[in-house]
């Protein structure tokens, strides 16, 4: 993907890499400009001005330093990933400063000035006067390349997180979403048997008191005992009505037969306002990702048409890079609170367990966007079942 | 009247069975798989079809697949489906040929012998007999054109209609005359554009257009 992974790059490669030793040169004034900043304000962060200064000074450090990820990342033709802790979308003042000092990523950043302003300065500037001085040309053709290299190596053991700490990191989001989804999932377990002992079984065993009293009133009194039949019908019904809502909330039957394509055309049908669906998805994604998506859509829907009063809404599925991406979007007044309902959460939990994300943009007047994003693998699109013509009857 | 008959429990095989014959149906063979109920369906003496939409051999929809092929094979062929649950959308691709001849309902309303009977004769006869649950959801939807320029009243009628019931069943079911249906209807076929045309084929498509809303 980039010419400078090529151990020999032309000429083209070679100033391109110098380039970026000048640029890093001149960064090395801000780097020290927002470095004392950023300690001076995190020294005096006691009192408004700190914070007043610190607000300057990290995010502009944050971009300083995405620059050098950037030319770390060309120059050694691997990303260099930043990896900060993710900002809560509302955090006041406060709350974001502190968000700033728990990131481990902000003290290696500011680590990371020290080296760059001496040690990686000095790699710049040799890089940018092997070329300028026109006699070290023969040096610089031969050097900028593992210079610039040791720089960009420099860089990204600073900037991003090692293979260890990544390793580490991941554990640990692993072993919060593994306890959230166990308790997710034994909390469905809970609210299903209390659905079924409370619905259906009830219901059931009404059924069977209602025949066991018509057959014994059967010879006496029939026309009680036709009351009582009738009364079992009805009882048997609402019985698999329940049955049915319980199913639908384990896992929807069109789910099943459809994937999650006609399951969201089946929910946009049973909505109370227009929704519009758009699917671009080559296949299926596994079960248990379109279960979660699914519930996760249907959840989004319903707030729709409980809080947005929205006049029409939009659901748009696709899949790109390894990613299954579902919008739910609406046209009404906005301001939605994600942690408002239980509802939002369970969905980003059970998302959490696939390391899927939840993503809400809500302006006050509108539109509500929420986003959500499952990395996953599609099944190549399922054959027509009623296709086969050969198979042996039963 | 000969029947094809597709279910995959043997319980209820044997009792839906047992009603059709009851009712005056013949039932030429109880199916559980789809490659052989294409094949049963594919009969040109088969008057009919009552198919449950899970079969074998992957219990998704084979059975409303092959509703949905046997009739574009066989416009206008009559197809009771049944289920454990209902789906607008299986419904709308169900009546999407816009022959009518179709029924849609839920398992559960089999219990009531008379009226599911009654409801299969009606789709043999080319009439539309779609499950209240439905109905129901699309009543819940906010209106559109060209339904929107309804009454109430009239949507209720309509409704009904849709459930596969005759004017006199339309009456009872509102306590009123038949003549005062009668009235409704010829309302909704004016405000849905329907000309005056065979009756049967009018409810069919008022019916249609009202599902499609």
């Amino acid at each position: 993907m980039n010419a400078m992974t090529t151990p020999n790059p032309p000429l083209a490669g070679r100033l391109r890499l110098t380039g970026y030793a000048f640029l890093e040169v001149l960064l090395a004034v801000p780097t020290l400009l927002f470095f004392v900043l950023t300690v001076v304000g995190g020294v005096v962060a006691v009192a408004w001005v700190g914070l007043g200064i610190l607000f300057v000074s990290v995010p502009a450090l944050r971009w300083i330093t995405g620059r050098h990820r950037a030319f770390a990342a060309r120059t050694l033709g691997t990303p260099v990933p930043a990896d900060y802790r993710p900002m809560p979308a509302n955090a006041h003042l406060v709350a974001r400063v502190l968000v700033w000092a728990k990131d481990p990523m902000t003290w290696r950043e500011l680590a990371w000035c020290l080296v760059s302003m001496t040690a990686g300065f000095v790699l710049s500037l040799l890089t940018f006067l092997l070329l300028v001085v026109i006699v070290t040309g023969g040096l610089w053709w031969y050097g900028a390349e593992p210079i610039m290299r040791a720089r960009a190596r420099l860089d990204r053991a600073l900037l991003s997180y090692g293979t260890t700490e990544r390793l580490e990191q991941r554990v640990q989001v692993l072993t919060e979403t593994r306890a959230e989804s166990i308790d997710h999932s034994a909390a469905e377990l809970r609210r299903i048997e209390r659905d079924l002992h409370d619905g259906a079984q009830a219901r059931l065993v009404s059924v069977g008191m209602s025949l066991g009293l018509a057959d014994s009133l059967l010879a006496e009194d029939p026309e009680e005992a036709r009351r009582l039949v009738a009364e079992a019908r009805q009882t048997a019904s609402a019985a698999l009505g329940e049955l049915r809502d319980v199913v639908r909330g384990i896992h929807p039957p069109v789910l099943a037969d459809r994937g999650i394509g006609g399951a969201v055309d089946a929910l946009a049908l049973d909505m109370a306002l227009p929704v519009s669906v758009t699917q671009r998805l080559p296949g299926r994604p596994p079960a248990p990702v379109e279960s979660a998506v699914y519930f996760a859509i249907a959840e989004c829907l319903a707030n729709v048409a409980k809080h947005a009063e929205a006049e029409h809404a939009w659901v748009e599925l696709a899949y790109g890079e390894g990613v299954l991406v579902a919008v739910v979007g609406d046209d009404g007044h906005g301001d939605a609170d994600p942690d408002r309902g239980t509802g939002m959460r369970g969905v980003m939990r059970r998302l959490s367990a696939f390391d899927g994300t939840m993503r809400v943009s809500s302006p006050a007047g509108g539109p509500t966007l929420v986003t959500l994003e499952v990395p996953c693998a599609l099944s190549s699109p399922k054959t027509m079942p009623s296709s086969p013509t050969d198979s042996p009857g039963s | 009247m000969r029947l094809v008959l597709a279910e995959d429990h043997a319980l209820l095989a044997d009792g839906l069975t047992r009603i059709l014959t009851s009712g005056g149906f013949t039932v030429v063979g109880a199916i559980d798989n789809a490659p052989e109920l294409d094949r049963a369906l594919a009969d040109p003496q088969v008057d009919g079809a009552v198919l449950d939409v899970r079969l074998l051999p992957t219990f998704t929809d084979e059975g409303l697949r092959a509703a949905i092929t046997a009739r574009s094979r066989r416009p206008g062929f009559p197809v009771m489906v049944l289920s454990q649950y209902v789906e607008q959308l299986y419904a709308r691709e169900l009546l999407a040929s816009g022959e009518g001849a179709v029924g849609y309902l839920l398992k559960d309303r089999v219990s009531d012998v008379t009226e599911f009977v009654d409801g299969v004769r009606r789709v043999l006869a080319g009439g539309t007999v779609i499950d209240p649950e439905v109905i129901a959801a699309i009543m819940a939807r906010r209106p559109e054109e060209p339904v929107d320029r309804l009454t109430p009243r009239e949507r209720e009628v309509l409704a009904l209609m849709a459930e596969g019931r005759s004017n006199a069943g339309i009456a009872s079911a509102l306590f009123v005359t038949e003549k005062a249906v009668a009235k409704h209807t010829n309302a909704i076929f004016t405000k849905l554009d329907l000309p005056a045309d065979i009756d049967d084929n009018r409810r069919v498509r008022a019916v249609l257009a009202y599902l499609r809303a």
